[in-house]
């Protein structure tokens, strides 16, 4: 009886969103009389930063500091469509529809600020800063703010822009079965080390390194969060969390958090988080979907690592100390 | 059910309310008074998420009777900022990117506020032994931690 030491590899392949009846999302972007720009969405935010990107988008698309967009996501009902956040999908999806929205507005914007400054549009640029100035002549410039004001009270033009992004369905070759699932495909690669005591059947991670391939970090300090969450929660899938301890049966399933085994702060294995940035070719500025596919390459490697230590292969989740010590069994049972 | 008075402070104001002998402190805090800063992840007393700070002590107000808090001294993440400055551990929140959602925030911010208050310079260990009756599904800890441990390096830095 002994506490034995093993380390597993994973890679894993991860789809940008799905493709069932065709994937669509839907922007619309308009100047207020002050010239911030609203961004109304139906894509819900649930804490992985969707606002803060959508609102960098639309800035960089349309040349304005951050802070002077503001996202609306308040309502699925009367809100532009969207298929919804999940399948990694949000920020590939409604990115691409707030640069199609953000690009017409834009356009408007310059098309306005053209007709006070008594210049072509095609002759204008943005600073970044708030104004549009003539190419090569910054001196002749106007802010956006005032381009605004003159919009809407002066022009009667609507500094707005409609945006709609769709991956159209994919059916299957007859002959092949081949068909596009997805768009592109985050990549990620985890190394775990873990104790199994062979007698308790429990297990320990020492470590975890991941290396995540993920497209443009459109922030990287967000993205880095979410993968740092991402590894814990994929070895809490690997090790402790189910709803279905039996499954397919429901015996015995957690049903709050007394007996769903939930980790603490007091179960973290030495985390390492290696970033890799290779744009998307269809993405919002070469953006990926790391979202859930960031929990996922834990899961194989630690069940490899168990296999390095003990020997038996689990191959139900999660890998809890009776199905080790029930494998262990029957391996010696020969 | 008949209804019983209850007076306590809440973030320095006196506060009034006419409550159930059921009614817990979290429901009194948010749906009576609008002090929506302790959020209800499980009502049983097993996620944290509710945690304010009573005369001092850490406690969860889905456990506490709204009506035994007569007189009581009651402090919550919503009264932490004064004159719009965000407390030390807010920002250190901010800073180390501690919160995704954000549901356990506002408990994880109160156990870590009771363990500075009480030991200005904890170790790791005592950060993560004050949080262990608080669970996070978004950040994996880490990042909370550090956030806490940052807040006490601050508090340090300010009062040298
Ligand atoms: S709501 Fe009080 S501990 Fe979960
Ligand atoms: S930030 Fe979401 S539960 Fe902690």
């Amino acid at each position: 009886m002994a506490i034995r030491r093993g380390r597993g590899v994973a890679a894993i392949n991860y789809p940008t969103g799905m493709n069932l009846g065709g994937d669509p999302t839907q922007a619309l972007v308009h100047s207020t009389p002050t010239g911030n720009f609203m961004v109304t969405l139906s894509s819900v935010d649930l804490g992985q930063g969707m606002k803060q990107i959508m609102a960098q988008i639309c800035a960089e698309t349309i040349g304005v500091p951050t802070d002077r967009v503001v996202i609306d996501t308040a309502d699925t009902d009367t809100g532009p469509h969207c298929m919804g956040t999940f399948a990694s999908r949000g920020t590939h999806r409604a990115g691409n529809a707030v640069i199609q929205a953000a690009k017409e507005a834009r356009q408007v914007m310059l098309e306005v600020a053209a007709e006070e400054l008594e210049v072509n549009a095609s002759d204008l640029e943005t600073d970044g800063e708030g104004n549009i100035q003539v190419k090569g002549a910054p001196q002749k410039s106007i802010s956006i703010f005032d381009v605004a004001l003159s919009a809407h009270f002066k022009r009667g033009r609507s500094i707005s822009g409609r945006g709609m992004f769709l991956i159209p369905r994919s059916y299957p070759e007859k002959e092949t079965g081949a068909m596009k699932p997805s768009t592109c495909y985050a990549h990620a690669c985890t190394v775990a080390e873990v104790e199994v005591d062979d007698e308790t059947g429990e297990v320990t991670v020492l470590t975890v390194k991941n290396v995540f391939e993920i497209g443009r970090a459109l922030n990287p300090k967000m993205v880095e969060q979410q993968l740092v969450g991402g590894s814990w929660m994929g070895i809490s899938h690997a090790l402790y969390e189910t709803t279905e301890p039996y499954y397919p049966s429901r015996d015995h399933g957690g049903t709050d958090f007394n007996q769903y085994l939930m980790p603490g702060p007091g179960d973290l294995a030495e985390t390492e988080i290696i970033v890799l940035e290779r744009p998307s070719a269809d993405g919002p500025f070469g953006a990926k979907g790391p979202g859930e596919m960031c929990a996922n390459p834990q899961i194989p490697a630690v069940a490899n690592a168990v296999f390095d230590a003990v020997g038996v292969r689990i191959d139900t989740l999660p890998i809890t100390p009776e199905r080790i010590l029930r494998a262990l069994k029957a391996q010696a049972a020969g | 059910m008949a209804k019983v008075p209850v007076q306590f402070t809440l973030n320095g104001s006196e506060k009034a309310e006419f409550v159930e002998s059921s009614t817990t402190l979290l429901h009194a805090l948010r749906d009576k008074i609008g002090d929506t800063s302790p959020k209800g992840g499980c009502h049983q007393g097993t996620c944290g998420a509710c945690s304010v700070i009573i005369d001092g002590e850490l406690r969860l107000s889905c456990l506490t009777l709204a009506e035994t808090c007569g007189g009581a001294d009651i402090r919550t993440t919503a009264g932490l900022a004064e004159s719009g400055v965000l407390h030390p551990l807010q920002r250190a929140f901010l800073d180390a990117f501690a919160t995704q959602c954000g549901f356990c925030t506002p408990g994880m911010i109160m156990a870590a506020k009771v363990l500075l208050d009480r030991t200005p310079n904890p170790s790791r260990e005592d950060v993560v032994e004050a949080l262990s009756g608080n669970i996070c599904r978004c950040t994996g800890y880490e990042p909370i931690i550090q956030a806490v441990l940052a807040a006490a390096r601050a508090n340090s830095q300010n009062a040298a």
